[in-house]
């Protein structure tokens, strides 16, 4: 299978699956009510396209941002999520809503943005102190970090009263998404989206600190942008949608073990599969417990320790 | 011509550089020599910035190491450095045309995708090409990351001993490659190896270090002799001419 062939059929499934999407609800909407009856049309724009975008686009999104992150750490093991960038946005969050309710979402969104940052480079800076030789120690020290910067949000959000944002913001669930309610995520794909213009320099930075200068790279400032987004599409998706796991974990290493990490050749298809697999999972979690709804991040969590399994012992042997 | 002048360089109270100046010519190829930890490979970082310079000052023609913009720098001077690895997978075409990314930014033009093609068949790699390197055997990997920095295609290549995992064909073939580049393409080669022979035979210029100093330097013929391994290497061994090359005994 070649890369070509690897973005038309993911580009396909995923339409395949946005496709069935829309028709797929506690409503039922048929593509002949669409045409028939306005209020299925209304049906359609103002809760289905965006109950389809919504997972496409945060999945997307951060699949890029797995792959940017184990780039940029040089490990196969990280996501946003394990390595505190999550938590550090909902620390942001929790501390404007205290804090400074008034401000605009976009000011609020900068704040989290930030306090993302701040974690991401805190658990870098001590990621580069681990010994290369322990690739597994790196992952295990993001959970600790990870961890320790959830306790504290937890410990403010209770003390503020508010720890039910806390679940909202910790645990991704699209069922609450309607039009007017999820475009913020559009911002953070098209954050995603433009580290496509320094694939390459991503790519080189996976290749070393050494290797990155040896060609010319502004090693550090490629490390700020990378970092940058991932705490951007982060904080963005922890406040409309809600933290998901995995995504940006298995899809990277399956997309990787079958294409490598030309990053320019590989990042549509990290997108795409990225995409296809959330909505994927939130369909789903739609249709299994009808016409209840199961959370996202707990069939993401059963599809990925599956995909996980069948990434670690399957994978081509040779490059062809 | 790469000139350094009075490098130091301390790790902690340990002096691995004292005073280092040395000119290192234009044209043709050196060979650093030393044992190990003498700080060969301290040195040749430092001229190709990968570690700061503390005091003292290398500047590599009319650029100044440290000081001129990098990306200059990285299209005048290539390193492969001693150890290398790739954890990303990359399959060898790939990663060998990384190495043009100096002159391209990413976007390679026609002459980009020649001198990828030039570099791997240069090394044997063109049967290889679609390979992920970690499916490589350790030399073919090792020959990849020398196309890498021969596709970079500097004024200037440091390679920090790239005998390393050849065998005797495939080392000998580097060899006379990087000479004819440097006898036909107007390169300057400047080559750290431990098998002095290699050197002897191969080297216009050797440069001798030892504990963080330059020991001595000069045409092989004048510096390769019992003496210089006795007080450099610490080693007995003998020393014979053949076809006016010296030649040590192993
Ligand atoms: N980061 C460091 N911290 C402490 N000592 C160091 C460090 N890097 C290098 N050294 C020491 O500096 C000295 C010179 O090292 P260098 O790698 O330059 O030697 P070398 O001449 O290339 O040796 P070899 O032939 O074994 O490659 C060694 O004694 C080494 O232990
Ligand atoms: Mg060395």
């Amino acid at each position: 299978m070649n890369n070509r062939a690897a973005i038309a059929g993911a580009a396909a499934g995923t339409f395949v699956l946005a496709a069935v999407s829309l028709f797929v609800g506690v409503i039922d909407l048929t593509p002949l009510d669409v045409l028939r009856d306005p209020s299925a049309l209304t049906l359609l724009i103002d809760s289905r396209f965006p109950r389809t975008a919504a997972p496409l686009i945060a999945g997307a999104s951060l699949s890029i941002c797995g792959l940017i992150l184990q780039m940029l750490v040089r490990n196969r093991f990280v996501e946003p999520m394990t390595v505190g960038t999550g938590q550090g946005a909902a620390l942001g969050i929790l501390l404007v809503t205290v804090f400074a309710p008034t401000l605009s979402i976009f000011l609020k969104m900068v704040l989290a943005s930030s306090t993302a940052l701040l974690a991401s480079l805190g658990f870098l800076l001590i990621a580069r102190r681990l010994p290369p030789t322990q690739p597994l120690l790196v992952p295990l020290v993001g959970m600790v970090y990870g961890g320790i910067l959830g306790a504290a949000v937890t410990f403010f959000a209770y003390q503020a009263d508010m720890l039910q944002f806390i679940e909202t913001w910790l645990s991704g669930d699209f069922s609450g998404v309607m039009r007017g309610r999820y475009e913020l995520l559009w911002i953070g794909a098209m954050a995603a989206g433009l580290t496509y213009l320094i694939a390459d320099q991503i790519a080189i930075v996976g290749l070393g600190r050494d290797a990155s200068i040896n060609l010319g790279l502004n090693y550090n400032q490629v490390m700020i942008l990378g970092l940058l987004v991932i705490s951007i599409v982060s904080a963005l998706t922890v406040v409309t949608v809600g933290a998901i796991p995995f995504v940006g974990l298995i899809v990277p290493n399956i997309v990787s073990r079958w294409f490598g990490d030309n990053l320019r050749a590989t990042l549509p298809v990290t997108a795409l599969a990225g995409g296809a697999l959330v909505l994927l999972s939130d369909i789903l979690g739609r249709v299994l417990r009808y016409p209840f709804e199961i959370p996202v991040g707990t069939i993401l969590g059963v599809l990925g320790a599956f995909a996980f399994l069948w990434l670690l012992y399957r994978g081509p042997k040779h490059a062809h | 011509m790469i000139s350094i002048e009075n490098l130091s360089y301390e790790v902690g109270t340990a002096r691995i550089l004292q005073d280092v100046t040395v000119t290192l010519p234009k044209g043709g190829m050196t060979a650093l020599i030393g044992p190990n930890g003498a700080g060969k490979s301290t040195l040749l970082s430092h001229v190709a910035r990968l570690l700061p310079i503390q005091t003292g000052k290398i500047s590599v023609d009319d650029l100044e190491v440290g000081n001129c913009d990098s990306s200059a720098l990285a299209r005048r001077l290539a390193i492969l450095p001693q150890q290398v690895h790739f954890a990303t997978r990359l399959t060898v075409r790939d990663m060998v045309a990384f190495g043009r990314y100096p002159h391209s930014q990413g976007r390679l033009r026609s002459e980009d995708h020649n001198k990828v093609a030039e570099a791997l068949e240069a090394f044997g790699l063109t049967p290889l090409q679609n390979r992920f390197l970690d499916t490589l055997s350790g030399g073919q990997r090792h020959k990849a990351h020398v196309a890498m920095t021969y596709a970079q295609d500097t004024d200037y290549l440091l390679l920090d001993e790239p005998l390393n995992n050849l065998d005797i064909s495939a080392a000998r073939a580097l060899m006379a490659l990087l000479r004819d580049l440097a006898d036909n393409s107007g390169k300057t080669i400047v080559i750290v190896v431990h098998d002095i022979n290699f050197a002897a035979q191969y080297a216009d210029h050797l440069v001798v270090m030892k504990q963080g100093q330059i020991a001595c330097e000069g045409k092989p013929v004048d510096l390769v002799t019992k003496a210089l391994l006795t007080d450099v290497f610490d080693t007995d061994a003998h020393v014979a001419l053949i076809e006016g090359k010296p030649f040590v005994m192993p």
